[in-house]
């Protein structure tokens, strides 16, 4: 590490019992946190940590309840975002605070001096992103770029304050493998030129790569201070998790059984100007088997899981069968009736109605395809409480979703346990096949292992299941077989076993192979 | 003859492009005011009155803009304060102006009020046809030009302009920004309504200088629907506002000729237009969305 003389005894910011409350919880309680210029500190922590707030304290959004920030020794008080960048702590959002109907200059015009005329700051940015390999077009609307050109205006926006800080809140989230790299290599020259880096992230293999010093977080506690790249992971995630997380088993012996879902040349065009168009999609999932479709946020996913629930039904019939019926222009309840279940991407608004408990909300979903058992008085449609309530708790149970009361409104879970519901509520019926899209996403470790085992589980039983995720992780865990989506298009599907994250990383950014289907099916 | 229709044309829709810019300000700051009828009949009111009391159109057009701009008040302070439902508060805004503009103005009907006089410019007012069409004109003729212009170049020119259409296209992110949020879409609330006054002081003082309760006649709903159908954008108001105009008049002189055209049919015409411009603009998604203010309607309460 590099410290050059005098500052050596000075952090260049120390946080002293830190603690953030709203209402009677506390997000953040006494976190301490020092890093020292030109260091690259980590801040590790599961979804809901307190990473977030902490640094939303740092940078003036929200107001601490206790506690000092100390920059160079010196006690300050960041009122704003405003404050923070005079002092010289620039920073990257996770969920980028960009605005999409304007232009990149006119983004990042927004964060500098109001008396820097346009053109100038158009042609600065312009150089300064070229100086670090991260190129843009200052005229392009935000609305029309990708998710990784967006986050290089969020960098060039924070690095034209010259910041002494730059705090990156999960910023490889929404970048292939090679993205990252290039991403690293910009904040090693930054921090060759002196500058400090606060990296949040909860991915350990990154963290061990790059940072010099990791902070780590457990419900709002610092529960470990240490030199990420002296640690293993395996030490890093209990210091994260608090507890060994259970491993997900599977049997990969297993033989599969006949086609239960199937598309074939699937084309459909983007339905808005920000989704992607699919292109000449094709895939087989077999009984028995678990096809993980892995890709970055933004290439396909939605759209893919939008045809194959038939949300957004296509124009070809023919395109997508469902135990050997063409299903494209079918509906969702249709899709429902020949035994697949769906479990989409976006829990409230979209899986579950928030305000609506959940045997309303398991109603809703299944009203069609468990008629008989939920509904009474034939045309009528009355709605038989009991039996609803009674497979909530059967759900509840299998799935070990924890909740307060009997039939809370689906809001007032967590987001592991809700999403552990809607998945419950799924396999409850026992389907053919299941297609899921992030099905972990947002969740903690132990909500996320028990229904990855859960969707193993269902495979072995016998269904065809597709997992859509961007967690490599999970990939691994429970494919049978692995394809890539990339721009609307999807690779050719290969045995777990013979993927590496390398060849995933290759296939995420688009270098596909010409082999066309077919290139499967090796067992 | 075509100079007689065409001065009507442009008394007629001077008042719904001041108005429409005002709200169009107001919904690129994000917040939608559907109470423009309300505003406007208050600063109509308000006009006449205080022209009647000093004997000063010029007084009166100040009263007007006061009157419009603290009635939008009461909607920044219920809406952006309290955190209201915008679209109820708005149309609560329209039957309260409405009402008390009513009992405000029920001692001026009948009244002569006093017109509002042209401010004819030296030579330019003599050009034939133009001169007396463009430069024989009165003061908030010339103000709504002005408005036009400055609107846009503040808009899309300015910093601050700047930071208007950033809190209407998303305004987490520029209270993240550290852009104060409430206080912008106060004076963005207040802009709006200080031209709702100005426009129904045209009413009274130019258009038909009197008090007639009810006098705004719809055009506030009209100015509403003109910011749609500009899609947001200060210079299409300027065309869409003498489109809409010109339909107006075009209707009186379509029952003067009696020609058998009903007339609710030719008063719905600007709706109509409306919603055809925006089944047109809606087919290419990208330009509409870069348009269209995001965060319209919806109430922001910072996290502190």
């Amino acid at each position: 590490m590099t410290v050059s003389e005098g500052s050596a005894a000075i952090p260049l910011l120390s946080v002293r019992k830190l603690t953030k409350h709203f209402g009677s919880f506390a997000a953040c309680s006494g976190i301490d946190l020092d890093i020292a210029p030109g260091e690259i500190h980590a801040l590790l922590g599961e979804n809901g940590a307190g990473k977030s707030t902490f640094v939303k304290m740092l940078f003036g959004i929200l107001d601490p309840t206790e506690g000092d920030i100390l920059w160079n020794g010196e006690r300050v008080a960041i009122r704003s975002p405003g404050t923070a960048r005079t002092l010289g702590i620039g920073m990257v959002f996770q969920h980028f605070s960009l605005f999409e109907a304007l232009t990149v200059a006119e983004n990042i015009a927004l964060s500098l001096d109001p008396k820097i005329p346009l053109a100038k700051i158009a042609e600065e940015a312009s150089t300064l992103s070229k100086a670090y390999g991260l190129p843009l077009d200052p005229k392009a609307h935000v609305a029309d770029l990708s998710v990784g050109e967006r986050q290089r205006i969020e960098i060039v926006r924070a690095l034209l304050q010259n910041p002494k800080l730059i705090i990156l809140d999960e910023p490889t989230s929404v970048l292939t493998p090679q993205e990252a790299d290039k991403l690293f290599e910009t904040l090693f020259q930054l921090r060759a030129e002196g500058r400090s880096v606060l990296y949040i992230s909860h991915r350990l293999e990154e963290v061990q790569r790059i940072c010099d010093g990791a902070t780590v977080l457990r419900h709002g506690r610092v529960t470990g201070r240490c030199d990420p790249k002296r640690e293993t992971a395996a030490s890093l995630a209990r210091m994260m998790v608090g507890s060994e997380v259970a491993a997900v088993s599977r049997d990969t012996s297993a033989a599969l059984g006949d086609v239960r879902i199937e598309v074939a040349g699937l084309n459909a065009d983007a339905r808005t100007p920000f989704a992607i168009s699919l292109r000449d999609i094709n895939l087989k999932v077999r009984a028995g088997e678990v096809l993980a479709i892995a890709g970055v946020a933004g290439n396909g996913q939605g759209e893919l899981f939008d045809a194959l629930s038939g949300e957004y039904p296509v124009t070809s019939n023919e395109a997508i069968s469902i135990r050997g019926r063409p299903v494209g222009r079918l509906g969702i309840n249709a899709r429902r009736l020949l035994g697949a279940g769906f479990v989409p991407e976006e829990r409230h608004g979209h899986a579950a109605v928030s305000a609506l408990p959940l045997s309303d909300n398991l109603l809703l979903a299944r009203s069609r395809s468990d008629r008989k058992a939920f509904l009474g008085g034939g045309a009528l449609g009355v709605i038989r409480h009991n039996a609803v309530r009674a497979a909530t708790r059967r759900i509840c149970e299998a799935m070990d979703v924890r909740k307060s009361g009997e039939d809370p409104v689906a809001g007032a879970l967590s987001g592991g346990n809700l999403q552990k519901f809607i998945v419950g509520r799924e396999l409850d019926r026992q389907p053919a096949v299941l297609v899921v899209n992030q099905p972990t996403w947002g969740v903690d470790a132990g909500a996320a292992s028990r229904i990855r085992q859960a969707l193993v589980d269902l495979a072995r039983a016998g269904s065809a299941v597709v997992v859509i995720s961007q967690d490599l992780d999970e990939i691994f865990e429970v494919a049978t077989n692995i394809a890539v989506i990339s721009e609307g298009r999807l690779s050719a599907s290969y045995p777990a076993g013979e993927m590496s994250r390398e060849r995933i990383g290759l296939l995420m950014g688009g270098v596909h192979d010409s082999t066309q289907p077919g290139a499967v099916h090796a067992h | 003859m075509l100079e007689a229709i065409l001065l009507t044309v442009i008394t007629a829709a001077t008042p719904l492009v001041i108005a429409a810019l005002g709200e169009l300000v107001t919904e690129r700051a994000g917040v939608l005011n559907l109470g423009v009828e309300g505003m406007m009949i208050m600063g109509a009111v308000m006009a006449f009155g205080a022209t009647q009391v000093t004997g000063s159109p010029y007084v009166g057009i100040l009263a007007g803009i006061a009157a419009g701009a603290v009635f939008s008040l009461l909607f920044g302070i219920l809406t952006l304060t309290l955190v209201a439902n915008q679209v109820a508060t708005g149309l609560a805004l329209t039957i309260l102006g409405l009402g008390l503009s009513g009992q405000i103005g029920e001692s001026f009907v009948g009244q002569p009020g006093i017109k509002l006089q042209p401010l004819p410019i030296p030579f330019l007012s003599d050009i034939p046809l133009l001169g007396p069409l463009l430069f024989r004109q009165d003061l908030i003729f010339y103000l709504s030009v002005v408005l036009v212009v400055g609107i846009h170049w503040f808009l899309f020119r300015s910093r601050t302009g700047l930071k208007v259409r950033a809190i209407g296209d998303n305004h987490a992110s520029a209270h993240a920004l550290g852009i104060n949020v409430i206080r912008a879409r106060y004076f963005a609330v207040m802009f709006g309504g200080a031209c709702a006054g100005l426009a129904g002081a045209q009413l009274s003082l130019v258009y038909t200088p009197q008090w007639v309760e009810n006098m705004t006649a719809g055009r506030g709903w009209i100015a509403l629907a003109l910011v749609v159908f500009a899609s947001w954008r200060p210079l299409r108001v300027l065309a869409g506002g003498y489109l809409f105009g010109a339909v107006t008049i075009g209707q009186l002189h379509a029952q003067a000729l009696g020609i058998g055209i009903p007339s609710q049919f030719l008063s719905a015409l600007p709706y109509v237009a409306t919603i055809v411009v925006l089944i047109i603009i809606s087919h290419n998604r990208r330009t509409t969305l870069i348009n269209t203010p995001a965060s319209l309607g919806k109430p922001f309460v910072p996290e502190r």
